[in-house]
């Protein structure tokens, strides 16, 4: 719960630093908060789970782990933030303090225990991020993804509430655990009840960004900074696909032959839509947009074959992938420094210019292809077991070609870094700044070491 | 109060949920058609108030309060919700001088 305070306290602290003009204090009061927020959320590990305030918020450990990685995610990207922001706008502290109200709406929809704090987690979440998308007001493209965003954003919020005010039509609740008597004892359950968890499941598909509710996830991601498309496909989509965990996993389950043959079908979809579009693309960014979509695709399968390791091939994968496209960003960011594009060529001959760099951006592609030695390996293989343990043969089977187209688009970024000549004015070797290469170092050996022992993981749950 | 609930409750339930279920339906579809920006928000507003007006015919009908509370939460966000949208539809404006949204089409695969 203190968690929760400091966060809100925080983002109102980092305005008034940003008033006073204290612009150096901006970056440590944020990362100082973010501690405090982290000792927080480990010293609620060891306490017994209750909801509280009449049962709106649960920090059980589902809440905490996520809430933690969470939390370690933002004081990655953050790391990033100090002169990737100030090339934009001379008053930085809005956006320390928007995403930290971000963060805060992340941290909401962990740990909801009522239909109340879901809804507004996804809004605090989603309106903080609707304007750090448009930061760039120069830029059309930064313009149209910012608008982009905030229309199906608030089209989608429709479609989640006409759902939930359906469920609450049938159940007369909007809390989690009655809910879950309402399903687990009710043998009349009303047809309204059906149609709310149709609706529920729109809703938050389109926030997770999956086919056939995907179409605005290239272009917001395309078109946002690249620090904050960095941290909208990690932080937002981690804590959305806990909202979706959460609310399948300790409501829904006993109607899962009502919901499983709909969910199988959108994560078909998303495979094949995501991969292939990402097979085609030119642009790096854009191909990491669509590798977003495919990947959402793979961690439904946690909630498809929903049980109890669901929680911990979720973190599993939730990890892997977060570390793994830090780094493709932040090389995207230093690359599109030098270059002016973020087309898959501006990587040629990156490995001779700079090799750290290239073996840093390397491992973070294998880990998204699913290499063993990888995060991302462990991740797959838990996600493939879990379905392997349900019988759905079909839907492995289609994920593994899946898998297999995966690996060829990532591995072009490999192929152009190391076996491609970069063209003749390109120039001298680009700088890395110092926090960048704490962020990458750390964030590839994460990478190795969960890729090694991934026991450090899934034992947290 | 009490005469309140009782004019609600004079029609019945399923008139409600069908009511709102076509108000819901005619927003969808104007944010699916309409090329204007200004005119998606009011189908969006639309879609939200339609979940406000059964909320509170669900509410009334069981005599639970927590639906109307719930409106209260919608309505709030709601607000904030549009009056960052509006923001950014200015800062469209400013750029493009237009509000019809074909003339967002600098991202494209």
């Amino acid at each position: 719960m203190g968690a929760i305070i400091t966060l809100g306290i925080l983002g109102i602290l980092i305005l008034y630093v940003g008033l006073y003009k204290a612009k150096n204090a901006l970056l440590p009061v944020t990362l100082l908060g973010l501690v405090v927020t982290l000792g927080f959320l480990v010293s609620d590990w060891q306490k017994e789970a209750l909801p509280l305030y009449n049962g709106m918020v649960i920090f059980d450990h589902l809440a905490l782990t996520f809430s933690i990685l969470c939390v370690l995610v933002t004081g990655l990207i953050l790391l990033l933030s100090k002169e990737y922001f100030n090339r934009i706008s001379s008053n930085v502290a809005e956006y320390y303090s928007l995403i930290i109200f971000s963060l805060l709406g992340a941290i909401l929809v962990n740990a909801y225990h009522n239909f109340a704090m879901l809804f507004i987690g996804i809004e605090i979440m989603s309106v903080a991020l609707y304007i750090l998308v448009g930061i760039r007001k120069n830029d059309l493209a930064s313009n149209e993804a910012s608008l982009k965003y905030f229309l199906m954003g608030a089209f989608s919020t429709g479609f989640l509430l006409f759902g939930i005010a359906l469920m609450y039509g049938a159940s007369g609740t909007f809390d989690l655990a009655a809910l879950q008597t309402y399903v687990a004892t009710g043998t009349d359950i009303s047809p309204i009840f059906y149609a709310g968890i149709l609706l529920v499941l729109c809703g938050l598909c389109f926030k997770v960004g999956v086919a056939p509710f995907h179409f605005w996830t290239p272009d917001v991601y395309d078109g946002a900074p690249i620090l904050i498309t960095a941290y909208m496909s990690t932080v937002v989509k981690i804590a959305s696909f806990i909202g979706f965990l959460r609310l399948f996993s300790e409501v829904l389950v006993p109607l899962d032959s009502f919901w499983t043959p709909v969910l199988l079908t959108v994560i078909i979809i998303t495979l094949f839509v995501g991969n292939i579009s990402a097979l085609m693309q030119s642009s790096f960014k854009r191909m990491m947009a669509y590798s977003s979509v495919s990947h959402a695709g793979y961690m439904l399968f946690a909630i498809v074959a929903i049980g109890a390791t669901s929680a911990s091939s979720i973190l599993t994968y939730a990890t892997a992938y977060a570390l793994a496209s830090i780094v493709a960003f932040t090389a995207l960011i230093l690359v599109k420094r030098k270059t002016g594009s973020d087309l898959f060529e501006s990587f040629n001959g990156l490995a001779k210019r700079n090799p750290w760099l290239a073996a840093v951006v390397t491992v973070a592609m294998l880990s998204l292809a699913g290499i063993p030695l990888t995060a991302g390996f462990i991740g797959k293989f838990m996600m493939f077991n879990n379905v392997m343990g349900n019988y759905h043969v079909v839907l492995l089977v289609l994920a593994a070609i899946n898998a297999a187209i995966g690996v060829y688009y990532y591995l072009r970024v490999v192929v152009s870094m190391y076996f491609k000549t970069e063209n003749e004015n390109a120039g001298s070797d680009l700088p890395i700044p110092t926090n960048y290469k704490i962020v990458l170092t750390l964030a590839a050996l994460l990478t190795i070491i969960i890729g090694v022992y991934p026991d450090c993981l899934i034992g947290l749950l | 109060m009490e005469n309140i609930v009782d004019q609600i409750q004079g029609v019945p339930l399923n008139h409600y949920i069908i009511f709102c279920s076509i108000m819901f339906a005619i927003g969808v579809t104007g944010v699916l058609i309409r090329r204007n920006i200004i005119i998606i928000m009011m189908s969006i507003e639309l879609m939200l108030n339609s979940v406000n007006l059964l909320l509170v015919a669900f509410s009334a009908y069981r005599g639970d309060p927590s639906g109307q509370v719930f409106v209260f939460f919608v309505m709030a966000l709601a607000a904030a919700e549009v009056a960052v949208g509006l923001a950014i539809i200015v800062m469209v404006y400013r750029n493009t001088k237009s509000v019809d949204i074909e003339s967002l089409s600098k991202l494209r695969w």
